[in-house]
């Protein structure tokens, strides 16, 4: 098994309130995660309405982007994410029936 | 027609919030600070609208959009949200530097903020749908942080790039125009010009009130940038292209008919300098304000007269301010000194200021600032150019032209007197001055050595002089050690007036002349 595979990957996703968009973004990243990276994810939902000086911060202009915090090297991806195959190449997940 | 056109009139029209503008009220506008700007855009930028400034590369865009952040900060109580897409916010304090602006002090007093967007293409990946409100928050947010009243997007047309869904950019670009609006903040936008385009992707139709557009062009080795305002919905602007320059002090804007030729015209005389040639002008001399034109081929006395009207400033105590093309300052002094005038003593006590600089050392925009901060520091009350013509050598007989009226203008309002020397080339019509430049000027003289029976004679006549009673003679002068001299008229029997030899063989002969010569004074 590969060094840090095992480790817990931890991605962000920024939305703007309760979008369709953002919803339908945050449904297709778990059911990815689930299917590719299960027991070791964790999901940050970050709404800029509510901490709008984040945008700066974490230089972010599109809604929805996903960034894959760890492991490094930081990773965005932008869209709704129901394009799998993208996301999947995005965040440079090995998928599943690989690994084992 | 009529009919329908006067129907259509009160329908308010798509964009948002014109139709409820009442149509006499003035438009509102933010000064930009930057001087010349605001006078050809009668008092700045539409504000709380999106002005677009679009322009080739390096044509100072950025450089526009940062100045008219910090002069909002600095001078008009209005703090500004710069937010770049391509330079990084260190870059643009480092490029803010060499204009004289600290952006890291106004940025921790509050009055400035700096944010640099990052979207190349190559750093994020795309699945599915998405829309800009991040930029909108992060914008909003920025401009609520220090209560800013102006922005700056610099360059936003870097979304087309940066994002593949071309439609929901110009969606969302026509929401965030909407939106400026609604934060009713003063804005600049910027776009790259491309070819025949104002800019790449078409940003100007979402840009309504406002688009100026800079231009950068080399012209024989030097360069010249140039402003126009395109459009200016609502407000009388000046639609000729404006030189502008960048330097130290920031921009500059060079409008050519700013003044509107609303100066004072004086009424008092001044001296021309040469005792017989105030005669010629009514006994009085010049107007104070005037602008003079002294022509002639080389070698025909202009420089001396030149020197004559400087040194008479002088006498009265007067500051006089002489810009030299041709010669330095020690030749010309050593020049005029042989005629007997002598420059030195009002060097030392400060009433001379001999300038002495190469034509083609500066573009003639930059000349013509660097001239306009000389007199503006020193303050003469008498300015000679000697001679105009060779800025010929840096610009188009066009631009040359229009340098030289906004140099008028600009000494007018002052009630700077000033003489222009123009050299006329050998073989081209005397009375035509060699930039058409006589139009501008108050009074013109022209110099001549015609040839005739084996010698050379000096003559000067006044072609014009406006609001001034003067002699229509063209009269003898000699060049002494003591300066110019204007000679007595000689009349031949037919009355026409003899110059020359043949007015000593008038004089020494049998004559009928009534008026007889009293003295030669050079043979």
């Amino acid at each position: 098994m590969k060094n840090g595979a095992r480790r817990t990957w931890r991605l962000r996703l920024y939305v703007a309130g309760q979008t369709p968009k953002s919803i339908t973004a945050l449904a297709n990243l778990k059911r990815l995660c689930d299917s590719h990276l299960a027991g070791r994810y964790r999901i940050e939902v970050v709404d800029l309405l509510d901490k709008p000086h984040l945008a700066r911060r974490d230089d972010i202009v599109v809604i929805p982007t996903l960034v894959r915090q760890l492991p490094p090297p930081i990773r965005k991806i932008i869209g709704d994410l129901s394009n799998v195959e993208r996301v999947l190449v995005g965040l440079d997940v090995v998928p599943h029936n690989d690994e084992e | 027609m009529t009919a329908t056109v006067r129907r259509r009139k009160p329908v308010p029209t798509k964009r948002a919030g014109n139709g409820s503008r009442p149509a006499r009220r003035p438009l509102a506008k933010a000064p930009t600070g930057i001087p010349g700007l605001d006078e050809i855009t009668n008092g700045g930028l539409p504000r709380g609208r999106p002005t677009l400034v679009c322009g080739g590369a390096g044509c100072g865009k950025t450089l526009l959009a940062m100045e008219f952040l910090v002069r909002g900060a600095l001078d008009y109580d209005e703090p500004g949200v710069f937010m770049s897409f391509e330079e990084t916010t260190d870059d643009l304090v480092e490029n803010a530097q060499s204009l004289g602006f600290d952006l890291r002090r106004l940025s921790a007093r509050r009055r400035l903020l700096l944010d640099h967007v990052q979207l190349e293409r190559e750093k994020h990946m795309e699945s599915g749908e998405y829309d800009l409100e991040g930029l909108f928050i992060r914008l909003g947010h920025a401009i609520e942080t220090i209560h800013a009243k102006r922005v700056v997007l610099d360059t936003i047309e870097v979304l087309f790039s940066g994002l593949s869904d071309k439609f929901v950019v110009r969606a969302e670009l026509a929401r965030l125009f909407r939106w400026l609006k609604m934060q009713r903040v003063t804005a600049i936008v910027t776009g790259e010009r491309e070819g025949e385009r104002l800019t790449r992707h078409g940003l100007e139709e979402f840009v309504s009130d406002c688009v100026i557009l800079l231009d950068q062009r080399v012209m024989e080795q030097s360069a010249t940038r140039r402003l126009r305002i395109l459009k200016y919905r609502g407000s009388g602007h000046g639609g000729n292209e404006m030189p502008f320059l960048i330097d130290d002090h920031g921009l500059s804007v060079l409008p050519i008919t700013s003044l509107g030729l609303a100066h004072q015209a004086s009424t008092a005389h001044l001296p021309t300098g040469v005792a017989g040639l105030d005669a010629m002008f009514g006994k009085k001399g010049f107007f104070r304000g005037n602008s003079v034109l002294v022509s002639g081929t080389a070698g025909t006395g202009k420089s001396s007269l030149a020197a004559h009207f400087a040194e008479a400033a002088c006498r009265r105590g007067e500051r006089c301010l002489y810009f030299a093309f041709e010669e330095s300052s020690s030749q010309i002094m050593r020049n005029m000194r042989s005629v007997g005038i002598d420059f030195e003593p009002w060097t030392r006590r400060d009433l001379l200021r001999v300038h002495a600089q190469r034509p083609t050392a500066l573009g003639l925009e930059a000349h013509l600032v660097a001239m306009h901060r000389l007199i503006d520091d020193w303050k003469p009350r008498v300015v000679v150019v000697d001679p105009v013509t060779s800025m010929i050598a840096v610009g188009s007989e066009i631009e040359v032209k229009a340098m030289l009226a906004r140099l008028i203008d600009f000494m007018k309002l002052r009630q700077i007197t000033a003489l222009f020397t123009s050299l006329t080339e050998g073989g081209a019509a005397a009375e035509r001055t060699d930039l058409g430049v006589s139009s501008l000027m108050d009074v013109w003289m022209l110099l001549g050595n015609p040839e005739a029976n084996g010698e050379r004679n000096r003559t000067i006549q006044i072609i014009k002089a406006r609001g001034m009673a003067h002699s229509n003679q063209v009269r003898e002068f000699v060049m002494t050690d003591h300066g110019i001299t204007l000679v007595e008229i000689s009349r031949r029997a037919d009355g026409s007036v003899a110059i020359g030899s043949a007015r000593d063989a008038q004089e020494s002969g049998p004559s009928d002349d009534p008026k007889p010569s009293r003295r030669r004074k050079f043979e």
